[in-house]
């Protein structure tokens, strides 16, 4: 009945290394059984090879066209070099999302430090990319052209900033979702739980909260691959700045 | 003792941070979360990168490249087909115009032969017609001088009746010649 009980990590197989608690828990089972939910319809779907497709190999090739048009669109043709990177990230997510839906199982975007180090290492590769083929010129992000001398010393001061923050929105943005999401989900068939027991009188709104959770997992559905989504394309914009800074 | 030192233990360590904290703030989930989302993130890249994604790459362009093909080869067979059909079409007026030339040629050769035939026909009737023209002249002639020879001897004959002599043949072919004239 507590909605925050499924996001509690628990051990299956205690492991200790260097020191560091770094247990077989329910998060890593879902982490591989996201692996291996994206490579049955990545690499089974694909054994094929067929001119036409069938259905998990068209599963394939549409998130493969996706995806690349994804980062074509905001990156540019230079962005395809990171096209593996941005298609393992949206597969991941997106599957760590969706199987976050089924109930009694464990959602790893839920948890901030996953999120977290996913935007980190998007940022990480940014900077990489940015300081590797720019140099220095790479800090003309932080300074816009065309804007009067008086004003550029602000402007810096903000973009530096919106810089900085970015890992930050980028992986709270769906931890928040992911997590408000089940939270909600979880509430409303505790209500509807909580009304069955309660009585004879209160079986009949019962159905009321039931009929809500329906039409709240199809939009937890809907926000699921909105913010594999986002978080993708929003990966592309800043690897976009990253090949081409200075606006 | 072994009691106490546990419900110490129990109150100093923080106890079920599970139950306490929010789970995703508890830093001692960190440590293996991150390892596993390293191990599964990297393997799940690899697998990517090296397997899945060039091959649905290679899927795709053998695909373009068949319907590429597919629409050239298309193309070339409707070439082919126009020409074919332009070919025909060609032929067809060649043939058209042959026979129409041998068809006048034939008319004109007929007519000719026609008119031939027509001309030696009527050179043929012609000097036929001459040739009776002048059998008819010739047996006029000939008739002519025997009415000369009747008349001389039926001269002589009702002469030598009248008078009962022989008759002066000379003066007899002298009168009829006389009148002859």
């Amino acid at each position: 009945m507590d909605p925050i009980h499924q996001f509690a990590v628990e051990p299956f197989v205690p492991v200790h290394l260097f020191g560091l608690d770094v247990s077989f828990t329910n998060a890593s089972l879902f982490m591989i059984l996201v692996v291996a939910l994206v490579s049955i319809v990545m690499l089974i779907g694909t054994s094929q090879r067929s001119i036409v497709p069938g259905r998990l190999q068209s599963a394939a090739e549409m998130s493969y066209e996706f995806v690349a048009s994804t980062v074509r669109m905001t990156a540019g043709t230079e962005g395809m070099k990171f096209f593996p990177l941005i298609f393992s990230i949206f597969m991941f997510v997106l599957a760590c999302n969706l199987l976050g839906l089924l109930p009694f199982s464990f959602s790893i975007t839920s948890q901030i430090v996953i999120t977290f180090a996913l935007a980190i290492g998007v940022i990480l590769v940014v900077i990489a990319v940015g300081v590797s083929r720019h140099g220095l010129h790479f800090l003309k992000l932080f300074v816009p052209s065309g804007v009067t001398i008086w004003l550029l010393p602000f402007i810096v001061v903000i973009e530096v900033i919106s810089f900085l923050i970015r890992p930050v929105t980028l992986s709270v943005r769906l931890f928040a979702n992911m997590l408000a999401g089940h939270i909600t989900l979880k509430v409303m068939a505790g209500f509807v739980a909580a009304l069955l027991g309660a009585g004879v009188a209160t079986w009949i709104v019962a159905p009321l909260p039931f009929l809500a959770n329906v039409v709240l997992l199809g939009f937890e559905l809907f926000v699921a691959v909105l913010q594999a989504y986002i978080f993708t394309i929003l990966s592309c914009v800043y690897l976009n700045d990253a090949i081409h800074p200075g606006h | 003792m072994a009691e106490g030192t546990a419900q110490t233990t129990a109150s100093q360590a923080p106890p079920a941070p599970a139950k306490q904290q929010f789970p995703p703030f508890d830093t001692t989930n960190f440590a293996s979360l991150l390892i596993w989302l390293a191990l599964t993130f990297g393997l799940l890249y690899w697998l990517m990168s090296r397997i899945a994604l060039p091959r649905v790459a290679g899927i795709l362009e053998a695909r373009h490249h068949k319907i590429n093909t597919d629409v050239l080869a298309a193309h070339a067979k409707r070439k082919e087909a126009d020409q074919a059909a332009t070919d025909y079409q060609k032929t067809l007026a060649d043939a058209r115009t042959n026979a129409q030339a041998l068809a006048q040629d034939t008319q004109t050769r007929l007519a000719a032969e026609a008119d031939a035939k027509r001309h030696a026909l009527e050179a043929e009737l012609n000097a036929k017609l001459a040739a009776a023209e002048k059998q008819i002249e010739q047996t006029k002639a000939k008739a002519m001088a025997n009415v000369d020879q009747i008349a001389r001897e039926t001269a002589a004959a009702i002469v030598e009746h009248i008078t009962g002599k022989p008759a002066d043949t000379a003066a007899i072919a002298g009168a009829i010649a006389k009148l002859k004239v």
